[in-house]
């Protein structure tokens, strides 16, 4: 008999006042008698609407099913046969517009959990030890992967499951991308990135970190060098700034550079590590995205006592998940909403003391769909800061596009693929990810990345190297 | 893991390391730089190559012990491995076509100043090169400098050794003296990059200048490596390290320098203390 409660399980979280002032994750898991008992609300339709939303196209009612009967591990095998990541989408994926949208309990009520059972499957099989090392006949072809972002890392368990010889090049010293330095540890623990690495390094990839591709070997190099094929995931890693005067003042920070030393250096961890950041009594992040949401409810964390988000549209317009939001408005940041900065403004020797804004209006719908924030006249104020962080987007990094001289892209300097097999302009290459899209997610990096492995095998299959 | 192959010491607090790192060699060019981090809870910093041996496989780093890293950097020796070794990174010195240059080296900038002599050198352009030091005992790399060198100019600040004074004041000489070169390399603290800029601009003499501000990962990803150029915010990681002194803002490096002063002190100290140093008494 399903589970006819309008209402998902609740999640166990930490409490807001307790939260805001560690790094522990919020959302704390459910509990296995939880996970039995929201399993139970899926009504396990046979049209299946919910694998139409998932861009990786897990099957869904297939694993709740397993988590109804209690057969965990068979529910995390599930995952696995189309997500090499599920504990980290089961964190991180938007479900309320992909899978959860389009949920038949949705229409009357809340829909399924689907994000928190996969979550519990993925957690409950590393808890106990459950980690898969299915070994495949190989093929002896080798393929390169340039970024050990979701896009990367999911190409190159896939491929490795086929049977090819996998070697990822990240340029940093650890491998993960933007769930290492960009995903908050509140949001996203490392230490389980790491072990969703591990799971990959299992199959057999090889991760050779250090390793600046465009600056260190091209991509031609690396097809010279016995590359079968090459899958470039290197994301949207160049920060934007605005454009006005006073940022390159001390204390004017990308969300790019103040979100990578607190997770991937782990600053808030100084002295004990040694690279610093520096949040003033009052912070003012720039943007409405998630990366606003994970740099404001960072400063937070780090002892900031007033916290703002400022966005220039209205709450509505706001591309960060509900959720961040929800969870960012419970911590205690402030929202100026409908507010828009024009100067930073420094002390005589150069450091931030506050931001000059001014107020907007919505008038018309603007190219994106959203209402175009006008200026109000006379609205003139200055918000008292110390610290300001940019968070309004990232450009894909032109490293690898301008050592590659046969490799096409767009003008904003995405890399052009055929949507559907990720294949670039330059035979045997392939790409996917923000650096194809702009910055975007997480599920849809490891589509694009599952899409180009399938591509790459049929396109070495038919010995076209 | 990339092995320490030899260690000098040049002076009381300026060492080099020969590091085994084959990628990095094979790709180096004057100009360029490395991010290395020496152990897991450290953090990346930016060093300048200072020499490189494609045959060997190797990239030299001078270093002067002034932060919490490179004084732990220091602190191995040969046979020792760094944990992280990554590059060559940044846009290489556009030398080609140079006739006749002066390079200009202050302090450890000598040691980023010394492959562009060479490479000039081995070039066949007439290389000037200036390099001072605050005395005697701080001097690097005079005989390396000598060997790259048309000729060479040693300046201290209080006179112990060379001629006294700065190498501003070698170069108007020069300058005044009527040599003509096609272009300046000036390679050390901002302070000396600034005026050296400045005087050449009297004297409508390019410039170019090695900038290296706080870095994160040194791939354009960051920007905490900003710079003002000519009214432009650059990224220092990947626009340059190299820059038009003439267009350079210095007075922000100078500013944006002293970004983490506070957190440099405490790393140190905290390092101190735990060798049983002086800080702790």
């Amino acid at each position: 008999m399903a589970n006819m409660s309008l209402k998902k399980v609740s999640m166990p979280e930490q409490k807001p006042e307790e939260r805001n002032k560690n790094f522990k994750e919020v959302a704390l898991g459910y509990t296995k008698e939880m996970a039995m008992e929201e399993a139970q609300r899926c009504l396990n339709c046979k049209h299946r609407p919910c694998v139409n939303g998932c861009p990786v196209n897990v099957q869904i009612p297939e694993f709740i099913g397993l988590i109804k009967e209690g057969k965990f591990d068979e529910a995390y095998e599930k995952i696995l046969e189309t997500n090499n990541l599920p504990a980290i989408c089961g964190r991180v994926c938007p479900q309320e517009t992909q899978c959860e949208a389009l949920c038949v309990r949705g229409i009357k009520g809340e829909p399924v959990g689907i994000g928190r059972l996969e979550r519990f499957a993925a957690d409950w099989a590393m808890a106990n030890g459950k980690a898969s090392s299915e070994k495949t006949e190989r093929l002896n072809k080798k393929v390169a992967v340039i970024g050990s972002g979701p896009a990367g890392l999911t190409c190159a368990a896939d491929l490795a499951k086929m049977g090819y010889d996998v070697t990822i090049f990240e340029a940093f010293h650890q491998a993960g991308g933007v769930l290492m330095y960009g995903i908050p540890e509140f949001r996203l623990p490392k230490e389980l990135v790491q072990k969703e690495i591990d799971n990959v390094r299992r199959l057999g990839v090889d991760i050779e970190t250090n390793m600046v591709i465009g600056k260190v070997l091209s991509i031609d190099e690396i097809m010279e060098s016995g590359y079968d094929a090459v899958f470039i995931g290197t994301g949207a890693g160049l920060p934007r700034f605005m454009g006005i005067p006073g940022e390159n003042l001390n204390g004017v920070y990308s969300a790019n550079e103040f979100l990578t030393r607190i997770n991937l250096m782990k600053a808030y961890r100084f002295p004990e590590y040694d690279t610093p950041v520096k949040v003033g009594r009052c912070v003012a992040v720039v943007g409405g995205g998630n990366v606003a949401m994970d740099a404001a409810r960072s400063a937070k964390r780090l002892g900031a006592e007033e916290v703002y988000i400022v966005y220039r549209r209205s709450e509505k317009e706001m591309p960060a998940r509900i959720e961040e939001v929800h969870h960012a408005k419970e911590e205690g940041i402030i929202f100026k909403l409908l507010t828009n900065p024009v100067e930073i403004i420094g002390t005589d020797d150069g450091w931030v003391k506050g931001m000059k804004c001014v107020e907007m209006e919505l008038g018309e719908p603007d190219s994106s769909g959203r209402r175009r924030p006008v200026v109000k006249e006379g609205s003139e104020h200055v918000i008292d800061v110390e610290t300001v962080v940019i968070a309004i987007g990232q450009s894909p990094n032109p490293l690898i596009s301008s050592t590659t001289p046969d490799l096409q892209v767009q003008k904003w300097g995405g890399i052009i693929v055929d949507e559907e097999t990720g294949a670039t302009s330059k035979p045997g290459v392939y790409a996917g990810g923000d650096i194809v899209t702009g910055a975007a997610t997480v599920i849809l990096a490891m589509g694009a990345g599952k899409k180009a492995a399938k591509a790459i095998d049929e396109y070495l299959k038919q010995g076209n190297n | 893991m990339f092995k320490i192959v030899r260690k000098e010491t040049l002076n009381p607090s300026v060492k080099l390391m020969e590091i085994e790192a084959p990628f990095v060699a094979r790709k180096a060019e004057p100009g360029q730089f490395i991010i290395l981090r020496t152990d897991e809870t450290g953090e990346r910093i930016p060093l300048t190559i200072a020499d490189y041996d494609r045959e060997k496989g190797t990239v030299t780093i001078i270093f002067q012990e002034v932060g919490k890293t490179t004084r732990a950097l220091g602190m191995l020796n040969e046979g020792d491995f760094i944990l992280d070794f990554a590059g060559p990174l940044g846009t290489p010195t556009h030398l080609d076509g140079v006739k006749k240059a002066a390079v200009v080296g202050g302090g450890l900038g000598t040691a980023i100043a010394y492959p562009q002599a060479k490479k000039l050198h081995s070039q066949g352009a007439e290389v000037h090169s200036i390099i001072g030091f605050r005395n005697k005992d701080l001097i690097i790399l005079e005989d390396e400098m000598r060997k790259q060198s048309t000729r060479l100019y040693v300046t201290t600040d209080d006179g112990s050794n060379g001629t006294k004074g700065f190498v501003t004041d070698v170069l108007k000489k020069l300058l005044d003296d009527g040599e003509k070169y096609d272009i300046v390399i000036a390679i050390g603290p901002l302070v000396m990059m600034k005026f050296v800029s400045r005087l050449t601009k009297e004297y409508g003499i390019k410039t170019i200048v090695s900038m290296n501000p706080v870095m994160v990962d040194g791939t354009g990803m960051c920007g905490g490596c900003r710079v003002t150029v000519g009214g432009e915010t650059k990224f220092a990681c990947v626009d340059g390290p190299d820059f038009d002194g003439h267009l350079v803002d210095f007075d922000e490096a100078i500013r944006r320098q002293a970004m983490y002063k506070d957190q440099e002190k405490t790393a140190v100290e905290r390092h101190e203390c735990r060798l049983g140093g002086v800080f702790n008494g």
